[in-house]
């Protein structure tokens, strides 16, 4: 295959890439879109393949390639099929990782197969190592947190740990430095490599709980730009194209995380919720006295006589897997006459359209899921608001209270709703830490329990009222 | 560095052919967009293609390495958001 023909192929790709994401804009569309982005791939491979210096590798060399491609193939294939649609947010924080890894990797390759590499190639190398090890690392890191292994969900701060950082990043464009100046010094890319790794842990650890959709975002841009840098380092434009969609997909994602929680990204990347020891009021002075707790029964009393019912469901539903029996509340009171819609905040669960993955894998019908603008004027028409382990998204004193670390966060106008059911184990407080005046509030009913076996309580007695 | 220019070219354009289509994109389906522009990232599996054939012994080593991670993230990629995308159904149609 001649090298016109290969730049063609990767050209088509590329456009089936822009087709694909661009059915992603709509359910209907968004299998096809995602099988025109996965044909094209395949004819980028293809085509690389029929590369002449791929082709003429010999037996070792495609051994070597059938091999990786076998077992990526299979490692993917497990993961992708295995994996719960809870767990979507560590699947995504790993496939950051082996993103930003990859790209790291070719650049490091290309490094020391060439024997003097242009200023653009060594200047891109450079930037490929950075971002890719940066992203690996702290794409390690927070799936470690999300999984909860061995870092803890909350933010992890020390002393001098900005100067730290900053340090580190320096040291990285110093060593940067001396890679383009002598590529052939392999060992100046690998400290920089090194010093990229330790700066994305270290990037990562304060980021924490309800934060880490920032992060995943961010760290799946990074794992664009890295793909792009790539590009650069093999002057190859669909590497490029690619590499600079994916990055402008997180960038949006992480700027939208953001607005939906009225923090500046830095603050996020900072670690800075919840550190302030700000004049917010005790859980005490909150809660002494005004919190009404209800039984299962009394709730589905109030159930059964809604006309319209709004859920809530926030990261604790999918810790408890509640998802499929809060479906099986929703039919249940549909079948009684009840009008039964979702609300959905953009930062609820620990990814961007988290908790919408989950109520689609529970059959939920998707019109039914709601964005907060949406559906936020309705609430003042809605008999019950049910929320199932959310907190912080539904804190009246984001709106009252300017010197709370959620103040101005935009939020679901539950507190509107003739009554708020809470479903929730105790009063502890959200990741932001401070009490929610909701629990408190005269419209309010509490439901302690965990979410799972309240939702199947709630069932059992609709169904018998 | 003749090749650069029409590279940055191509790279500030698709920036903003990616802002246009993705803004579109509802957060409905934001966590399917995630999981596949990750495996479109996975194009980096041709650079780790090239670096395997390469001659010499330590490309091919990174670019195997490569090879495998990229490979995961194309299969996984498009295969996790293929089986997510299937759950999204209207009740008319299910």
């Amino acid at each position: 295959m001649t090298g016109t023909l290969i730049d063609l192929t990767y050209l088509v790709a590329s456009v089936l890439f822009i087709f694909g994401i661009k059915g992603l804009t709509h359910p209907r569309t968004a299998v096809r879109g995602n099988l025109l982005g996965a044909s094209g791939m395949l004819l980028a491979v293809i085509a690389t393949l029929a590369d002449q210096s791929v082709l003429g590798s010999g037996a070792w060399g495609l051994g070597m390639i059938v091999g990786g491609v076998v077992l990526g193939g299979a490692i993917g294939a497990t993961l992708a099929l295995r994996i719960q649609m809870t767990a979507m947010p560590e699947m995504v924080a790993l496939l950051n990782a082996f993103g930003g890894a990859a790209s790291a990797l070719v650049a490091g390759a290309v490094l020391a197969e060439s024997s003097a590499p242009s200023t653009q190639t060594s200047v891109a190398t450079v930037t490929s190592g950075i971002i890719g090890s940066v992203t690996f690392f702290g794409s390690l890191v927070a799936f470690d947190k999300l999984k909860g292994l061995m870092l803890p969900d909350k933010p992890v701060l020390f002393p001098g740990q900005q100067p730290l950082n900053v340090l580190l990043g320096l040291t990285a464009l110093g060593l940067g430095t001396l890679v383009v100046s002598d590529p052939s010094v392999l060992t100046s890319y690998g400290l920089l490599v090194l010093v990229g790794s330790i700066l994305g842990i270290l990037l990562t650890i304060p980021i924490g709980g309800a934060d880490m959709p920032v992060a995943i975002a961010l760290l799946n841009s990074y794992s664009g730009l890295a793909a792009a840098s790539t590009g650069f380092v093999l002057s190859n434009d669909i590497l490029i194209i690619t590499g600079s969609l994916v990055g402008a997909s997180g960038l949006i994602l992480t700027r939208i995380m953001c607005k939906a929680m009225n923090r500046s990204l830095m603050n996020v990347l900072l670690g800075a919720i919840g550190d302030e020891s700000t004049s917010a009021p005790g859980a005490d002075e909150v809660y002494a006295g005004k919190v009404k707790s209800a039984s299962a029964e009394e709730v589905a009393m109030l159930l059964d006589g809604a006309k319209r019912v709004v859920i809530v469901p926030g990261y604790g539903m999918a810790v408890a897997q509640a998802q499929h029996q809060v479906r099986d509340l929703a039919n249940l009171l549909e079948g009684n006459g009840a009008e039964v819609e979702y609300a959905i905040h953009p930062v609820a669960g620990r990814m961007p359209g988290h908790m919408n993955v989950l109520l689609a894998e529970a059959d939920v019908d998707y019109d039914k899921l709601h964005e907060m603008d949406s559906i936020n004027p309705s609430f003042k028409q809605t008999d019950v608001s049910l929320i199932i382990g959310a907190n912080d998204i539904v804190n009246p004193v984001a709106r009252t209270d300017p010197s709370s670390p959620i103040a101005g966060m935009p939020i679901l106008d539950v507190d509107k709703s003739r009554t708020v059911v809470v479903i929730k184990r105790s009063l502890s407080p959200g990741f932001a830490g401070i009490p929610n005046p909701l629990f408190a509030a005269d419209n309010t009913l509490m439901l302690f329990a965990d979410g799972k076996q309240a939702i199947l309580d709630l069932i059992a007695a609709v169904k018998d009222t | 560095m003749d090749a650069f220019l029409p590279l940055l070219t191509i790279f500030l354009l698709a920036v903003f052919v990616g802002f246009e289509i993705i803004t579109k994109v509802p957060p409905l389906l934001h966590t399917p967009l995630m999981s596949g522009s990750n495996a479109i990232s996975g194009i980096t599996i041709i650079g780790a293609l090239l670096s395997v054939a390469a001659e010499g012994q330590l490309s091919t080593m990174l670019g195997f390495g490569a090879l495998v991670l990229a490979t995961i993230n194309v299969v996984g990629g498009f295969l996790v958001t293929h089986r997510m995308l299937g759950m999204f159904k209207k009740k008319d149609q299910a």
